[in-house]
């Protein structure tokens, strides 16, 4: 708990964390992971495994009970107090009571930005996300696609270096997501940001990652980390060469294994191995 | 982008809005205007017109309301005022401590309970009480027990407001490193107004009921309910009727009239606007 915070190159650190919760569950234990600038890390596994509380450790939003956490070299709190990341949740949570623009400026006016610099980021943002002409519409009047892309033009809109996001499509049906992954990536390929990306996925894993942290549940770790190496940049025919079904294999053989080890756990804490 | 909505595209020339309007409300018109016939021709005949006076014509309800508007609009008017400063009163306060209730969860746990069973305690039996501090002649006695009516739901519906906000809401805003306060503004806030709308509607209900209820247990000679009173005891029941009427007219324009403030504030509401698009 107490080493000091280093200036490395890493956007995020994390060595030995452990997250156990008020009922004695224990969500995550001893995960250590270097996240290098660019990088797209996605964090996959069984429901349970602590990938989305792993993801809010990173935010600050949930304190580990042990380890380190540094972001931008910086502690996580004082990282989210500088608003280093952006972050997307799996529903959009926009404000119904904001139009589009005003959800997209938010984080804007929080930070005092003015007015006119406000409205000329938000129009930059709106066709990043190509969403011109809805600037004043109210979220509830969006897809749940076009909501989800509002949210992700809001937690890019002030640049942060490092983007959080918790199943974004989860919620999205098949086709829709297919389209958001493809502009995903084009969207990181432009703003050259950090990714780290919850996902149930196996697929979208693949398609979307430089890395893929595969997790295990119970307690929460990291089994194993495949590196992605499909050329960039990646458009929808990547889906369909055969680099990308082994690599598919190798994920879901990950998590399988993730798994067994589960049981061998198990069969050593019982004394049988 | 395929997926785009149409939200204002396919609405309909002013004319054609005015007729669909009306053949919306016909069928209410319809019962409105067979409702009056039936007390007209049928109840009120069966009932024997002393007890239950016509609508119209000879010794009918609208005859005495026109005779009588001045003194009943007045006696309106009156009893107006005290449910509007009562309800005034008693939903500023509720505001106020679910604020507080919802900032500082350790006092709402303590008293929510209270509030709850508070609000199901029939508070309108303790006008007469009300009436002896203050003095039945003072307005002021109806206003407080107006208050402490308004004051349950709109406190319980607004607490459920600031405090029904969606975890993720706020892990955004923890997020930007927002602090409480700005959390209350931007989101708790908003997010509670539909809720304190809910509240506030009940309120104006409950606002006229306690303030002519209030009356009957004795009141200034000015006030609906005191008027209501003394034609029944002195058998001028169309008189009594006109006056329910003024007191029904009142308080339906003031729940209208919340309607319209609600509608004001919380234009950006999906029940406010028309269909939604999807």
């Amino acid at each position: 708990m107490n080493a000091a915070p280093v200036a490395g190159a890493a956007v995020v650190s994390l060595r030995g964390v452990t997250k156990v919760f008020k009922g004695g569950t224990t969500a995550l234990q001893g995960i250590d992971l270097e996240i290098q600038p660019g990088e797209f890390v996605s964090l996959i596994g069984p429901s349970g495994c602590g990938k989305s509380t792993l993801l809010r450790v990173v935010g600050d939003l949930i304190q580990p009970s042990e380890g380190d956490v540094i972001v931008n070299g910086k502690r996580a709190h004082q990282a989210r107090l500088d608003r280093d990341y952006g972050i997307v949740f799996q529903d959009a949570v926009l404000y119904d009571w904001r139009t589009v623009a005003k959800n997209i400026a938010l984080p804007l006016e929080m930070m005092g930005w003015d007015r006119s610099r406000r409205r000329g980021r938000v129009q930059e943002l709106l066709e990043l996300v190509e969403l011109q002409g809805f600037a004043g519409h109210h979220p509830w009047q969006l897809s749940g696609g076009m909501q989800q892309r509002v949210s992700i033009a809001r937690a890019l809109s002030f640049s942060p270096a490092l983007l959080l996001m918790d199943e974004p499509f989860g919620a999205l049906d098949e086709m829709t997501r297919e389209r958001l992954n493809n502009e995903l990536l084009r969207i990181w390929a432009e703003t050259g940001s950090t990714i780290v990306f919850v996902t149930h996925s196996i697929a979208e894993a693949v398609f979307l990652s430089t890395r893929v942290v595969v997790m295990s549940a119970r307690p929460g770790r990291i089994s194993s980390i495949v590196g992605i190496d499909l050329p960039q940049p990646r458009l929808t025919e990547a889906r369909e060469e055969p680099r990308f079904f082994e690599l598919v294999t190798e994920v879901r053989e990950a998590l399988q294994r993730g798994g067994a080890d589960r049981v061998t756990d198990a069969l050593i804490a019982g004394g049988e191995l | 982008m395929t997926t785009a909505p149409t939200p204002a595209a396919a609405r309909s020339p002013p004319a054609g809005r005015v007729l669909r309007r009306l053949r919306d409300w016909l069928p209410a018109l319809v019962v409105f205007a067979l409702g009056l016939a039936a007390w007209q021709y049928v109840f009120s005949p069966l009932a024997g017109k002393f007890l239950l006076p016509k609508p119209f014509g000879h010794r009918s309800v609208t005859q005495a309301f026109w005779e009588q508007r001045h003194v009943l609009w007045s006696a309106g008017w009156f009893t107006f005022q005290e449910a509007l400063g009562g309800f005034a009163a008693g939903s500023g306060l509720a505001i106020l401590v679910a604020i507080v209730l919802a900032r500082w969860k350790r006092v709402g746990g303590a008293l929510m309970p209270y509030a709850i069973a508070a609000n199901a305690v029939p508070i309108i039996a303790f006008a007469p009480i009300t009436n002896a501090w203050f003095g039945a002649l003072n307005p002021r006695s109806k206003m407080v027990i107006v208050g402490v009516l308004c004051f349950f739901p709109v406190l319980v519906n607004t607490l459920r407001g600031l405090t029904s906000v969606p975890p993720a809401a706020i892990e955004l805003m923890r997020s930007y490193a927002a602090s409480e306060v700005a959390i209350f503004r931007r989101v708790r806030i908003p997010n509670a107004l539909p809720h304190i709308f809910v509240g506030l509607r009940v309120a104006s209900v409950l606002a006229m009921i306690g303030a002519i209820v209030g009356e009957y247990f004795g009141g200034s000679i000015q006030a609906l309910g005191v008027q209501i009173e003394n034609s029944v005891s002195l058998f001028m029941f169309p008189v009594a009727w006109a006056a329910i009427m003024v007191a029904s007219i009142l308080g339906i324009a003031f729940y209208t009239a919340i309607g319209v403030v609600e509608r004001l504030a919380i234009s950006w509401h999906p029940s406010a606007r028309g269909a939604r698009a999807e």
